[in-house]
């Protein structure tokens, strides 16, 4: 019997009873929920470090979850996961299994940089490239598109647009991307990741580094952006994965102590720890 | 007011001493440099003419230049930088991008940093062993390897440290848009690290254009010229060594006009470098 997680979960959140003492309940699953990316028993070390102690979570496709919990909880972690990230240091590895539709990206036989390309992501830190406006978006699609110099100046104006950055530098995209201020620039790595047309979109904090209007500006830019994608955002701000996502996971100590639909994890949490960490007793 | 504490007026005074000592080492060390530059243009500038530029040394007693000694500086260290720069920046490379924790970087950044404070002239011995020993005699060619063994170990060190000044996030950033990792390195962080290695391989280029010791065994000196890498070749250190050491009063001229035009293009390299520097912080 073959069911995929989703499934599983339908079925189980469909029984009427949940056996006592679970370790939490499974989300209610809409019906045209997919799941784009499903984790499985995920194990990271850090060296001889255990850092994620087997954690299993569905990403839904063309939704967006936020990943909550105190620092140093394994959400970025988890978040550097799903684009394999971690390749880039020695001594990192990865146990369980991570499938992107299906396919099993931890297998030593994924192409890491197809794989990136897929699964686009945002730092804490905006990092524009020490290049224009306008490169800086070409940069990425280059290598994996032949475009016309009309095509690429319509790709940097779409990707601009969409990250609600064009009308500030239209006049000005040959400007170094080092001279926009931090929330445009930030909007610039986000239009950077949407200009190469991934399928998900990893936001790692993406806002911990912005004032509050930029931080306004780019949540509603999530709120658009799911509608073509899937995103994973990890944030500290309670108020902004409440705001902006519709799935939630809660971690702590390397572990998933709850995943459910955002309006239950912030009403009615079923774990304490939940409860606790969202209403500021710890973390 | 404040000086009717005595703790404060003691910690004020020997601050005073302080800054005073440290200023006074510091117009001691600059005074030397006054002094040189001072000499070197108050003998050499008299001697500067067209005739410098353009004719060869001359035999003692009659008129002429330092042209075939320009022009072989000029020879040996472009080439000397042009071997020596791409070994070096690969070899930084490996060391910050790639290796950075291996084995093999650890000794190559120690045998680095001894090939950096080598004495040049142990340099120009090797080379003469290696080279003109073998081919039987001084060429412009072995003093062109002999400088190059000198910008080499410049020019990793900078690479090491200005790549080691790139911010990780940019690297991951760039490989977060599935861009391969030598791209990673050739066009974001050779970029972003550009100012500081330009400025590396300038030094390294100040550093070389002066040195004599190595040169002596390699390229010897040539009194009429010639651009011919295959024999001995003219160099203002050199020239400047020999003449200076002369006991004729115009090669002594020629000697201090060397010395003032090495240590101006020098000093122009290294204003150069700087500019160089502070515009890419901006």
């Amino acid at each position: 019997m073959n069911m995929t997680v989703a499934q599983s979960a339908a079925v189980s959140s469909a029984r009427p009873t949940q056996p006592a003492g679970a370790k939490r309940q499974m989300p209610h699953v809409p019906e045209n929920a997919n799941e784009k990316i499903s984790v499985r028993n995920l194990k990271f070390y850090y060296g001889d470090t255990l850092a994620l102690k087997g954690i299993s979570l569905p990403l839904y496709e063309r939704k967006v979850t936020a990943f909550i919990g105190p620092s140093g909880c394994g959400k970025s972690t988890l978040l550097r996961i799903l684009n394999r990230m971690y390749d880039l240091y020695p001594g990192q590895r990865a146990d369980g299994e991570v499938l992107l539709d299906g396919e099993n990206i931890l297998s030593p036989k994924q192409d890491k940089n197809l794989l990136r390309s897929r699964v686009g992501m945002v730092f804490q830190k905006p990092t524009p490239f020490p290049m224009t406006i306008y490169d800086n978006i070409a940069f990425g699609v280059r290598l994996y598109e032949k475009l016309s110099k009309a095509e690429m100046d319509e790709r940097v104006e779409s990707s601009l647009r969409r990250a609600a950055l064009w009308n500030e530098v239209k006049d000005k995209l040959h400007a170094s991307g080092q001279s926009l201020s931090g929330g445009q620039q930030q909007r610039l790595c986000i239009a950077r990741t949407v200009a190469i047309k991934p399928e998900v979109i990893l936001l790692d904090e993406p806002c911990s580094a912005l004032d509050p209007i930029s931080t306004a500006k780019i949540e509603e830019l999530i709120d658009e952006l799911k509608a073509e994608y899937t995103i994973a955002i990890v944030t500290h701000n309670m108020q902004q994965a409440a705001r902006c996502s519709e799935y939630t996971a809660f971690m702590y100590l390397g572990e998933l102590v709850e995943f459910d639909e955002t309006s239950r994890i912030f009403t009615t949490p079923s774990d304490q720890r939940t409860q606790d960490y969202i209403t500021g007793r710890f973390g | 007011m404040s000086n009717a504490n005595p703790f404060y007026g003691r910690r004020k005074s020997r601050s005073n001493l302080m800054m005073g000592l440290c200023m006074a080492a510091s117009l001691f060390g600059l005074a030397w440099l006054v002094l040189i530059l001072a000499a070197l243009i108050w003998n050499g500038f008299s001697g500067l003419s067209l005739d410098v530029f353009t004719q060869n040394t001359p035999p003692p007693g009659s008129a002429g230049g330092l042209l075939n000694a320009i022009i072989g500086s000029l020879i040996m260290t472009v080439l000397g930088v042009v071997i020596g720069t791409p070994i070096g920046i690969l070899a930084g490379t490996y060391m910050a991008e790639y290796g950075a924790h291996g084995k093999l970087s650890l000794v190559v950044r120690f045998i680095n940093d001894i090939l950096l404070s080598a004495p040049s002239i142990v340099i120009g011995l090797f080379v003469y062993e290696v080279m003109v020993v073998r081919m039987g005699h001084f060429s412009g060619f072995a003093g062109a390897v002999a400088l190059s063994i000198i910008v080499i170990p410049v020019v990793v060190r900078t690479t090491e440290d200005m790549l080691n000044l790139v911010p990780n996030q940019l690297r991951e950033a760039a490989s977060a848009l599935g861009m391969p990792r030598h791209l990673v390195i050739r066009r974001i962080a050779y970029r972003a690290a550009r100012a500081g290695m330009v400025t590396g391989v300038l030094l390294a280029i100040a550093r070389v254009s002066g040195e004599t010791a190595p040169l002596l065994f390699t390229a010897l000196n040539n009194q009429f010229g010639g651009a011919n890498l295959n024999g001995p070749m003219a160099s203002l250190p050199v020239v400047i060594f020999q003449f200076a050491l002369s006991p004729y009063k115009d090669w002594q001229q020629l000697a201090w006009t060397g010395a003032l035009i090495i240590t101006l293009s020098v000093l122009t390299l290294s204003i150069l470098a700087r500019v160089i520097a502070s515009r890419s912080r901006q």
